[in-house]
């Protein structure tokens, strides 16, 4: 978010420089707890997790380093998810030719929707997106790939690269964790890079960045696509997770979970989303044996957090370190 | 029989009729959403609920008190402005200072509460509200059938645009209004008590849209999806029209609603998407929108 929002975060990201050994070790000890998670709790709710995780770590690289808000996320998650389902079953594609074709079609939805909406800022950015991911929804309703209602249903997990039989389930749990491994420490890539801190300063001070002679657009732009990419691999991957593409993947209700799982974890952090994510899909599998309308819950949470918790979970724990060190 | 471009033309007056109605409504949520928009900074998700609660409290009002649709078209709204100050007065008001993307945050989630409470209480399938007995049946203009009700629809949301624009256009408040969209901190330096301001606003705002939603009752089923649906559309129609002017927001409601009707009759595999196509031409060519400034 643009400067009120985000200037706490940037006390999180030199904070990060100077105690990268406690990054390096709470990564560590994320990595062994991803290897070891599907012999602790169920592989298929781990595996969702990550799913999301990644989604929202996607999401989070421009709303946390640019301050754009995307609405509209879900349209390259879902769509991904469409493209990567439909090429499996009807085209008979191997999972990772599937996974590469949904995560380049986000992509390239990821420049049309990215090139027309930084025309506008804040606000206006929100709702375009949003706007853009309304017209795909009401599109993948009517065309008749997506099977409307019903969705995508039974896509066969089958084999990656021809011989690890992704249907065993911790085959196809080591795959999620690899892929969103490498996903999450690419994101972390960018953010560090020269780019991501051009991405940071055009979030502190657009105006500036532009004086300094950066093309601001074609930054934007950039995170945009990179952005809708990633969303696009969690989408695809979770396709073959759950052999099922559906519209509640590209519903307006789904562009805002990412919103929750990155505003609760914490925005402008890398483990935020990854907190978030973790902690919604949990309430979620609560919720849903549960008498509570689902909607009620998250949208609670989304005030509470507006009102008393804007630097999220791991904003909150960050400062109190920073604060504890003095 | 008369037909225009293949198609006959009752059935081309009635899809128009349709996108009339429906631009109505467009109308009268855009004009709210500006409103709150141009004083609070705010973009009201929550317009949506809001819509849903009038068509609600009408409903209520007749099936619990027996009360019709007549007192319910200015009490319903007048519950709905009312709830409309509880949301400001507890939670809006508690942000003003934050970026204007946690006001979107905020109420998207009380969007989510207030249609997830009433979709947990009353299932998504509609409750019927009849028309009220003043307007059944039709008026016969001989290219076509024109239902008393719609036709009311019309120049009530006419009407209550043009209210509304003059409120704020010719009235001293709506000058004060405007005055405190400009500069609040001088605004408040004569006088003018500037909260109290924007709590009206935004009551005013919520009551427009709970108007809507009273109108709406009749023609629509009262269904508690019923917001959700045409939020995002109007969220199109705000940025197409350029959020600056309340004429502009108005206009645009209108022209993109039958823009909707025609495409139904040309072209019906396009018409839920026709709005975002136009939004997105003009973002391309006009990004202020087509009445913005900047």
């Amino acid at each position: 978010m643009a400067t009120k929002a985000a200037s706490p975060n940037v006390a999180n990201v030199t904070a990060g420089h100077r105690t990268s050994s406690r990054t390096i070790a709470l990564m560590i000890i994320g990595l062994a707890l991803i290897l070891v998670a599907p012999f602790l709790i169920y592989p298929v709710f781990v595996m969702k997790v990550l799913c999301f995780a990644l989604f929202a770590a996607a999401f989070n690289l421009l709303l946390g380093y640019v301050g754009l808000l995307s609405f509209g996320h879900a349209a390259f998650f879902g769509g991904a998810a469409y493209i990567t389902a439909h090429a499996i079953k009807q085209w008979g594609y191997p999972p990772e030719l599937a996974i590469l074709l949904g995560t380049g079609f986000a992509a390239v939805m990821g420049v049309v929707f990215g090139y027309v909406a930084i025309k506008r800022q804040g606000i206006y950015f929100a709702m375009i997106t949003m706007a853009l991911a309304q017209m795909f929804y009401f599109f993948c309703l009517q065309a008749p790939f997506t099977g409307g209602e019903d969705g995508i249903q039974g896509v066969p997990r089958g084999k990656l690269f021809g011989f690890i039989d992704l249907s065993n389930s911790l085959n196809m749990y080591y795959f999620v964790a690899a892929v969103f491994i490498i996903g999450f420490l690419f994101i972390w890539r960018v953010v560090h890079s020269p780019f991501g801190s051009i991405l940071k300063a055009i979030r502190e001070n657009e105006q500036r960045a532009v004086s300094l002679g950066y093309r601001v657009n074609r930054y934007k732009l950039g995170a945009f696509v990179i952005s809708a990419a990633l969303a696009g691999l969690a989408g695809s991957v979770k396709a073959i997770v759950f052999q099922l593409a559906s519209l509640t993947d590209v519903g307006f209700q789904m562009s805002g979970e990412v919103v929750l799982m990155t505003l609760l974890g914490g925005i402008g952090t890398l483990m935020g989303p990854v907190v978030g994510a973790v902690l919604v899909v949990s309430l979620e599998n609560y919720l849903a044996t549960s008498s509570l309308p689902v909607p009620v819950v998250i949208g609670s949470i989304f005030v509470i957090c507006v009102l008393l918790f804007r630097r999220g979970i791991v904003g909150e724990f960050n400062a109190w370190m920073d604060r504890k060190r003095g | 029989m008369v037909t225009v471009f293949g198609i006959s033309l009752p059935a081309l007056m009635g899809q128009l009729l349709i996108g009339l109605i429906n631009g109505s409504f467009y109308a009268m949520l855009s004009l709210g959403l500006a409103v709150i928009f141009g004083m609070l900074r705010v973009i009201n998700f929550a317009h949506g609920a809001q819509y849903m609660l009038g068509a609600f409290f009408a409903w209520f009002l007749l099936r619990y008190a027996g009360i019709g649709f007549w007192p319910a078209l200015v009490l319903a709204p007048l519950g709905v402005a009312l709830v409309g100050v509880v949301i400001e007065k507890v939670l809006l008001s508690r942000i003003y200072n934050l970026d204007h993307l946690y006001g979107l945050l905020l109420t998207f989630g009380l969007a989510l509460v207030i249609e997830g409470l009433f979709r947990h209480w009353y299932g998504t399938s509609g409750q019927p509200y009849s028309i009220p007995s003043t307007f059944q049946g039709a008026f016969n203009l001989g290219f076509m059938i024109l239902p008393k009700y719609r036709a009311f629809v019309i120049v009530a949301s006419v009407i209550v645009c043009l209210t509304t624009w003059l409120l704020i256009e010719k009235t001293k408040f709506g000058a004060y209004l405007r005055a405190a969209t400009e500069n609040p901190t001088l605004v408040q330096a004569f006088g003018v008590n500037v909260p109290r301001l924007l709590t009206l606003t935004y009551a005013i705002g919520a009551g427009l849209a709970g108007l809507a939603g009273v109108l709406a009752a009749p023609v629509y089923q009262v269904s508690p999806l019923m917001g959700q649906n045409i939020v995002i559309i109007v969220f199109a129609v705000v940025v197409i029209g350029g959020m600056g002017s309340i004429m502009g927001a108005v206009v645009t409601g209108y022209v993109l609603g039958l823009v909707e009707g025609l495409t139904k009759v040309f072209y019906p595999e396009a018409s839920s998407t026709v709005i975002f196509v136009i939004m997105v031409l003009v973002l391309l060519v006009r990004p202020a929108g087509l009445f913005g400034k900047e």
